[in-house]
């Protein structure tokens, strides 16, 4: 065993270039257009604002496609067509609404090719994922909705669900086509109509996935998509036809609507930032925390709200997993997003670029001790190599704020007591990772924490049937699930 | 230890499991699943497919196996196809009884001579019968021994016999390479697997191998329990600076596999393993399907299957 040989100096693998792997680019059309217009009533509009913005791809920073514009009026128009189109949606059989659930269900994955490619350039997350991930999970979330569109009855013992009616949504950039799927699925099964706002980066898929809603012949006004950035998303916001609102972002615009909507009738749920505590315990299977660490900061560029950013390692073992953390993000190939093998691909854009390289600064300033792996990255585009800090405290500012990107920051507990004080020591609770080979353990850890989702002995894991939202600041309401149903409803 | 601290009693599996730590196998699986989304093209796909043809146990294992199929294999192993850019096999892999025949082929020749040995496949035999076959394999010039693991014992608890018994085979072995197979679909578990790859590895010497399975029992080779033992390999090489070389043996047919298992390679113990000293492929329908993608990679065709000589049949 180990212990029991007489110590050699201390060996290093070596990972070179012996056998290099070469370009493998997906070469897959992603059919974007030039320019989109609003998708309102049903039909492609030019906005009333006669403006568009350029749509870049963060992969070479080059300029994919024009997005149009949203101003008040054309937000207002998108409203009305909603408005219009609600008492008839609303009134469709659950059966028949579920159909056209089941068909876009379809539609998207037969065309979940086309979709993957277009979201990885429009957003700069690696195929593998868009591929993988984005696309069968979004096309999932409608399966999963069609299937209660005519359940609602079965939802509430002796009650059954109503349609709120026109539903305003806005989405982040992160999973622009995934988030598109959360907030429509659940709207649409209820019986609700919906005007939808992607985020600024991200509106190419969004505007993609309306060509679906033509061809499952999904009647004009129950979707509606406006486009544009923060003064299009205070329009949905404040119109008055709005019976909810549905954000996912950051925690200073969530309060900031919640601030606005104080005073009126309108719902509102909330899924906002997070700080993930992902905890290691002694006992863990280490190779399989170190992948599960990996996944849980180094998905889609660590532009996950429930990131496992914070880990939490116990002290017995912390300089064992920060060695085969090491050894693992080595192998982490960065660059082309389009490169089937790429596993970290472009971070969203220039601002949050500049938000990554300003927070890694300050980890470097407070003394953190920093590790990035080699990586050549691509000399074009906006790109930020793994990254990992050890010796953080929790009074530095990368182990208190949403970093939003491919950076980790390791701390130490020494008992189960410690572990729940830190990881509980923020103003988020979104999710959490126990790493622990004990099933006890396992359980009185979840009792503890104070997050919304939890995941042991796994990380980022998502499924339609299971309600995702969180705690404190990150939230609240949920998405997924029969949880996530009734916040698209009244029970009646 | 300090004197006066009471002994707590323990099996020697059980301190073995507790000393090594434990293996998920839903983790493990999410990991080598990753290996299999590796895309490899070109160049680096014709790098692999050569070095995996370099690698190859090419292997018979067979009641019916004679002097003549040894032959055949033998010159197979040597030149795979006319393509001499092709490179030879490591080796060849037959019973005992047949490494005489092998070597007037081999003697001489890049191509190693193993044997399997210890009363392969099921090793239920009395250690004296065992080592009197590995030192008669020897004697006929193998210049490789593949023994079993005595899992009957690793499942009693009884893994001091098991590891003494593997010292004994090393000792027979002079100065042939072993390798010890643990079987690994008949200790079933990740953290058994774990286990005895690391019993294995205390009491080898750099270059002897860590063995997945006989090839004959239902599961053989797979990404995963490769994976296990490559973890152990690293674990063990980094503590101790001892290389110990691995083979997972059977059910790899085809070249995107054995590209997967490459890839999982690189991706855990880095370069120096990529070489046919430190990781093989026990194999027989392999190499065919290895020279099929390469013509394929030259030619841009696929070749009918009667282009390539013919292969041993099972395993």
């Amino acid at each position: 065993m180990p212990a029991k040989r007489p110590k050699n100096p201390a060996r290093e693998l070596l990972f070179g270039d012996l056998w290099e792997f070469d370009p493998a680019p997906e070469t897959a059309p992603a059919h974007i257009a030039p320019r989109y217009d609003l998708f309102i009533n049903g039909k492609s509009t030019p906005p009333k604002s006669k403006k568009w913005f350029d749509s870049i791809s963060p992969g070479d920073g080059k300029k994919i496609s024009e997005i149009a514009l949203a101003n008040e009026a054309d937000v207002d128009a998108a409203y009305a067509a909603a408005a219009a189109a609600f008492p008839k949606w609303s009134a469709t059989p659950g059966a028949e609404r579920g159909k056209f659930l089941y068909r876009i269900a379809r539609l998207l994955q037969d065309r979940s090719r086309e979709f993957a490619v277009a979201e990885t350039i429009d957003g700069g997350k690696p195929i593998r994922e868009s591929r993988d991930f984005d696309l069968p999970v979004a096309a999932a979330h409608f399966f999963y909705h069609a299937g209660w569109a005519d359940k609602l009855a079965f939802a509430a013992p002796g009650r059954t669900l109503a349609p709120l009616g026109v539903v305003g949504q806005i989405i982040p950039w992160n999973f622009p086509l995934l988030m598109l799927a959360w907030k429509i699925a659940p709207a649409l099964a209820c019986g609700n109509t919906v005007v939808l706002k992607p985020a600024e980066t991200t509106s190419v898929t969004a505007m993609k996935f309306c060509s679906i809603l033509q061809d499952a012949g999904l009647p004009p006004g129950v979707v509606n998509i406006v486009t544009g950035a923060g003064d299009t998303g205070a329009a949905v916001v404040k119109h008055p036809a709005a019976a909810k609102i549905a954000f996912t972002g950051s925690t200073p615009v969530g309060k900031w609507i919640q601030h606005t909507l104080a005073g009126t009738d309108k719902r509102l749920t909330l899924e906002l930032g997070g700080k993930a505590a992902n905890i290691v315990f002694e006992d863990a299977t280490i190779d399989q925390a170190v992948e599960g660490i990996v996944n849980g900061i180094f998905f889609n560029q660590g532009h996950v709200c429930c990131a496992g950013s914070r880990l939490l390692v116990q002290e017995s073992v912390a300089a064992e997993v920060l060695k085969k953390l090491k050894l693992r993000m080595r192998h982490l190939r960065v660059g082309d997003p389009l490169d089937k093998n790429t596993d970290i691909g472009a971070i969203n854009s220039r601002k949050q670029l500049e938000k990554i390289r300003d927070l890694v600064g300050s980890g470097l300033q407070e003394g953190a001790e920093i590790f990035q792996p080699d990586c050549r990255l691509p000399s074009r585009g906006f790109y930020f190599p793994p990254t990992l800090f050890s010796g953080v405290s929790l009074s530095h500012r990368i182990a208190r704020e949403e970093i939003f990107g491919p950076v980790l920051s390791i701390l130490t507990f020494r008992t189960p007591e410690e572990a729940v004080e830190k990881a509980n020591n923020t103003p988020y609770g979104l999710s959490a990772g126990i790493w622990t080979d004990k099933g006890s353990r396992i359980l009185d850890m979840a009792a503890k924490l104070k997050a919304g989702v939890i995941w042991a002995n796994t990380y980022n894991k998502f499924d339609p049937a299971s309600p995702f939202g969180g705690f404190k600041e990150s939230g609240f309401g949920r998405e997924g699930g029969k949880q996530g149903l009734l916040d698209y409803a009244k029970i009646v | 230890m300090i004197p006066s601290m009471p002994r707590i009693q323990r099996s020697g599996l059980q301190s073995l499991l507790r000393e090594v730590g434990p293996v998920d196998r839903i983790g493990l699986e999410e990991r080598v699943a990753k290996y299999t989304t590796r895309s490899i093209k070109k160049s680096s796909k014709r790098f692999a497919l050569n070095l995996a043809v370099s690698m190859v146990d090419l292997t018979t294992l067979e009641g019916k196996d004679t002097p003549g199929k040894i032959a055949s294999l033998c010159l197979k192993a040597l030149r795979p196809h006319p393509d001499p850019s092709i490179p030879s096999t490591a080796a060849v892999c037959v019973y005992p009884s047949l490494v005489r025949h092998a070597k007037k082929h081999l003697a001489g020749t890049s191509v190693k001579i193993a044997s399997v040995a210890t009363a392969f496949p099921s090793g239920q035999a009395p250690l004296r019968t065992r080592l009197e076959e590995v030192r008669a394999a020897v004697a006929d010039g193998a210049d490789e021994i593949d023994m079993v693991i005595n899992r009957g014992a690793f499942l009693a608890g009884e893994v001091d016999l098991v590891r003494d018994e593997i010292a004994a085979v090393r000792e027979a072995c002079s100065s042939a390479t072993l390798k010890v197979i643990l079987e690994t679909s008949e200790l079933e578990t990740c953290d058994n697997i774990r286990a005895a790859s690391f019993l294995a590895m205390s009491v080898l010497r750099e270059g002897d191998f860590i063995k997945t399975s006989t090839g004959k029992t239902s599961e053989n080779a797979t990404l995963a329990n490769n994976q296990i033992m490559l973890d152990a390999i690293r674990d063990f090489y980094l503590d101790t600076g001892t290389a110990i070389s691995m083979k997972p043996a059977g059910g790899i047919r085809t070249s995107k596999q054995a590209i997967q298992f490459l890839i999982a390679v690189k991706e855990t113990l880095g370069d120096a393993w990529l070489n046919n000293s430190r990781y093989r492929f026990g194999a027989s329908a392999l190499l065919n399907d290895l020279l099929r993608q390469i013509l394929k990679e030259t030619t841009g065709r696929y070749q009918a299957p009667h282009t390539f000589s013919e292969a041993s049949g099972s395993y």
